[in-house]
């Protein structure tokens, strides 16, 4: 297995589908009276979050709990880093106290793999900037998975602001890994310069990406993107790329609607959307504590065969 | 003074010669060049430069002591080849009074390494809105004739017209980093593949073109001469190359970090490889290699930028930009396969020219100032970013084997290098 967990690209389709089985086996844990496992007693796992996330932040410390493992919440607000320390000097402060594993979200792309070159313990990527968070990625496809019995084949639009998006890179490259065929849909305006050179393909008309997707994944779309004109009005987002119930009736009967939260509702995707059978909203939540069980097994020392 | 005979060194037609410095001057080459009494320099297969002209260096005294002085700034320029350097104007204070030039150039004097040549900020305190006293500094002591608001675009192109128009009266030249700033709002690196997958918001290549397009058609407008900064990209070729087609009066420079590196440096997320302009795709790196033969693009500079530690050893969003370049720049354009007569021409005659610099940039002939180096072809060394005579350690070539090395760099007659070693 790998040591660090910093894009979707560092998993190879084996160790993607290995994270995803091992993910399985954690969900069936759930069910038991004690979901607890001894695998990381006296390892220590460290979340080291820039942002606010308590959505992220809890899912990673319920997942090292659940193995048992000591978990340390280090959070930039009140702590030594508003105090001006800097990444490395913090890395160094983790490092001298022993831990295993960090799992850091930071408002700056490539901020794990700066931290990577810094501490020996692996480095889990829980979102950087508007580069990845693999471990979504992971817990989309095996939310996918789960619904649809597969993902080798799989047609998943991926919708709404993909420019600053990390969510939307790493589902393209773990998609991709794992024989799923993506197309990315949104304004112009939000799709990236170089976006041609991804594994995807790309649409500016989501009218006509419904019939053939039996996957929708709804990205947040941040209101104040449209002082910077990337959109002129959010009335007008959300009427050419928002889902409502009229617009989801265009998909096949077996496909489903995602997003990884949080929603804007009304904006990218109307209430009665999101509560919807065809939603996985709820589910990917909970599927985000069993892949980050399996995430952290695997990295720390688990020799799963 | 001592008196120095300079034995055996390969002029840049590649004839060997022997060179007497006496006075500050080249007394006499070849057959006449003898004298009793002075030291003697081996430079059998050495090659013999007129000293280097950095028309972009930022020697950050004075207000970022701590990342380079003028003193430390010189000697790096010195070690690699320099015998003058023009500093940019974008310290803290802001070199735009005569005060502040005059500071910069007295500092430079008492270094005494290289001529440091300040450069007078376009706009006050850089904030592209009114011009600067720029008449005070040209008749300052300092004699500024490069104005320059680099590290920001002189945006405003009613001022820019301004600036363009006003520095005629003493030969000045406007040196203009071109970047349109609203298409760089947060911009990291390249817009491009390697942008859209590593998250980092883009610097777009029409960013600096459309600004260079609009001062080309602005100095045939006016009639005044104009040099665009450290061009990135194969479209700011063309434009140059149609506006000197036109007569445009203007110049170019490139630095040696464009000419070898690409925008996959940034996969690495190290911002030592943070520098603006951004490094571009290997495409444009052909594109200006092969303006620089051409000479569209006139002159090689370094845009020599040191910063602290703590200013680079940090996350890619939060770095400064910019790169060391003094001690490595000649290496690096010797890798690139430039020829010593190419090397001579853009690193030293056309700068010089250029920058208003006479008493540099003339090969060695009786009567021209002994402003020359000495290098060695054959060798090759390792950069260690420790082992840099600059006050930080900003290199982004730690690790690379490069060619030729500079063995003797001689500032009107004094050396300020002796076997590859500072003099003080």
């Amino acid at each position: 297995m790998i040591r660090h967990l910093l894009s979707a690209a560092d998993l190879d389709a084996d160790n993607a589908t290995l994270v995803l089985d091992t993910a399985a086996e954690m969900a069936n844990l759930a069910g038991r009276e004690v979901k607890k496992l001894p695998t990381l007693r006296g390892r220590t796992v460290v979340n080291l979050f820039y942002e606010d996330s308590t959505r992220t932040r809890i899912s990673f410390e319920a997942a090292a709990k659940r193995l048992s493992a000591d978990v340390i919440n280090f959070s930039a607000k009140g702590s030594s880093v508003s105090k001006g320390e800097s990444l490395k000097d913090t890395a160094l402060t983790l490092q001298a106290m022993g831990a295993d594993a960090v799992v850091i979200r930071h408002s700056a792309s490539g901020a794990p793999h700066r931290l990577a070159t810094w501490v020996d313990g692996s480095v889990l990527n829980a979102g950087d900037g508007t580069h990845e968070h693999p471990t979504q990625a992971l817990l989309d496809a095996y939310t996918m998975r789960a619904r649809l019995g597969r993902l080798d084949g799989l047609a998943v639009a991926i919708v709404g602001d993909v420019l600053h998006s990390r969510v939307a890179r790493s589902n393209v490259l773990l998609l991709h890994t794992l024989g799923a065929r993506v197309t990315l849909v949104g304004p112009p305006t939000l799709l990236p310069v170089g976006v041609d050179a991804w594994p995807a393909k790309t649409s500016y008309d989501l009218d006509a990406v419904l019939p053939d997707a039996d996957v929708v994944m709804m990205l947040r779309v941040q209101r104040e993107r449209m002082d910077d004109a990337y959109f002129p009005s959010v009335r007008e987002y959300s009427r050419r790329y928002g889902l409502d119930a009229v617009r989801m009736r265009k998909l096949p009967e077996h496909a489903i609607v995602m997003h990884p939260g949080p929603m804007n509702r009304g904006m990218e995707i109307s209430p009665d959307v999101a509560d919807s059978p065809r939603s996985t909203i709820v589910e990917q939540v909970a599927n985000g504590v069993s892949v980050r069980m399996a995430v952290l097994y695997l990295l720390l020392g688990g020799q799963h065969k | 003074m001592t008196t120095y005979l300079i034995k055996g060194a390969a002029i840049v037609d590649g004839s060997a010669t022997d060179l007497l410095i006496r006075d500050g001057v080249v007394a006499a080459v070849g057959r006449d060049a003898t004298g009793r009494g002075a030291e003697v320099i081996d430079a059998d297969g050495l090659v013999a430069l007129p000293g280097l002209v950095d028309l972009h260096t930022h020697l950050r005294e004075p207000g970022r002591e701590d990342a380079e002085t003028v003193e430390s700034g010189s000697r790096a320029a010195a070690l690699g080849g320099y015998t003058a350097v023009c500093a940019m104007a974008n310290t803290d204070p802001v070199a735009d009074t005569a005060g502040v030039v005059e500071q910069v150039y007295r500092l430079g004097r008492a270094a005494g390494l290289v001529d440091v040549q300040p450069i007078g900020a376009v706009t006050v305190g850089l904030a592209g809105e009114r011009l600067a006293e720029l008449g005070a500094m040209a008749t300052s002591a300092a004699r500024v004739r490069i104005f320059s608001d680099d590290g920001h675009c002189v945006a405003d192109p009613r001022l820019m017209r301004r600036a363009l128009e006003y520095v005629k009266a003493f030969d000045g030249i406007v040196a203009q980093h071109a970047e349109e700033p609203r298409l760089t709002v947060g911009a990291q690196m390249h817009e491009g593949d390697v942008s859209a997958r590593l998250g980092l918001t883009g610097w777009p290549a029409v960013a600096e073109e459309a600004i260079i397009a609009r001062d080309a058609l602005l100095a045939e407008h006016v009639g005044s001469r104009l040099h665009i900064c450290h061009v990135s990209t194969a479209g700011s070729v063309e434009i140059l190359r149609w506006a000197k087609q036109r007569g445009i009066r203007v110049t170019a420079e490139v630095t040696p970090h464009h000419l070898l590196l690409t925008d996959t440096r940034a996969e690495s997320y190290d911002p030592v490889f943070k520098v603006n302009p951004p490094l571009r795709p290997s495409a444009d790196v052909a594109a200006l290699r092969a303006a620089l033969a051409e000479g569209v693009i006139d002159v090689v500079a370094t845009d020599h930028a040191p910063h602290a530690v703590e200013d680079k050893e940090c996350e890619w969003g939060y770095a400064r930009p910019g790169m060391l370049g003094l001690e490595t720049a000649l290496s690096v354009v010797r890798s690139v396969g430039l020829s010593w007569d190419a090397i001579a021409t853009r690193l030293s005659r056309v700068p010089a020219r250029i920058g208003g610099l006479t008493e540099h940039g003339q090969d060695p002939a009786p009567g021209v100032p002994a402003n020359l180096t000495l290098v060695d072809p054959a060798a090759t060394w390792t950069v260690d970013p420790a082992a840099l005579a600059s006050r930080s350690r900003n290199t982004p070539y730690a690790g690379m084997t490069l060619p030729a090395r500079v063995v003797a760099t001689f500032l009107r007659g004094s050396p300020t290098v002796l076997d590859g070693k500072a003099v003080r």
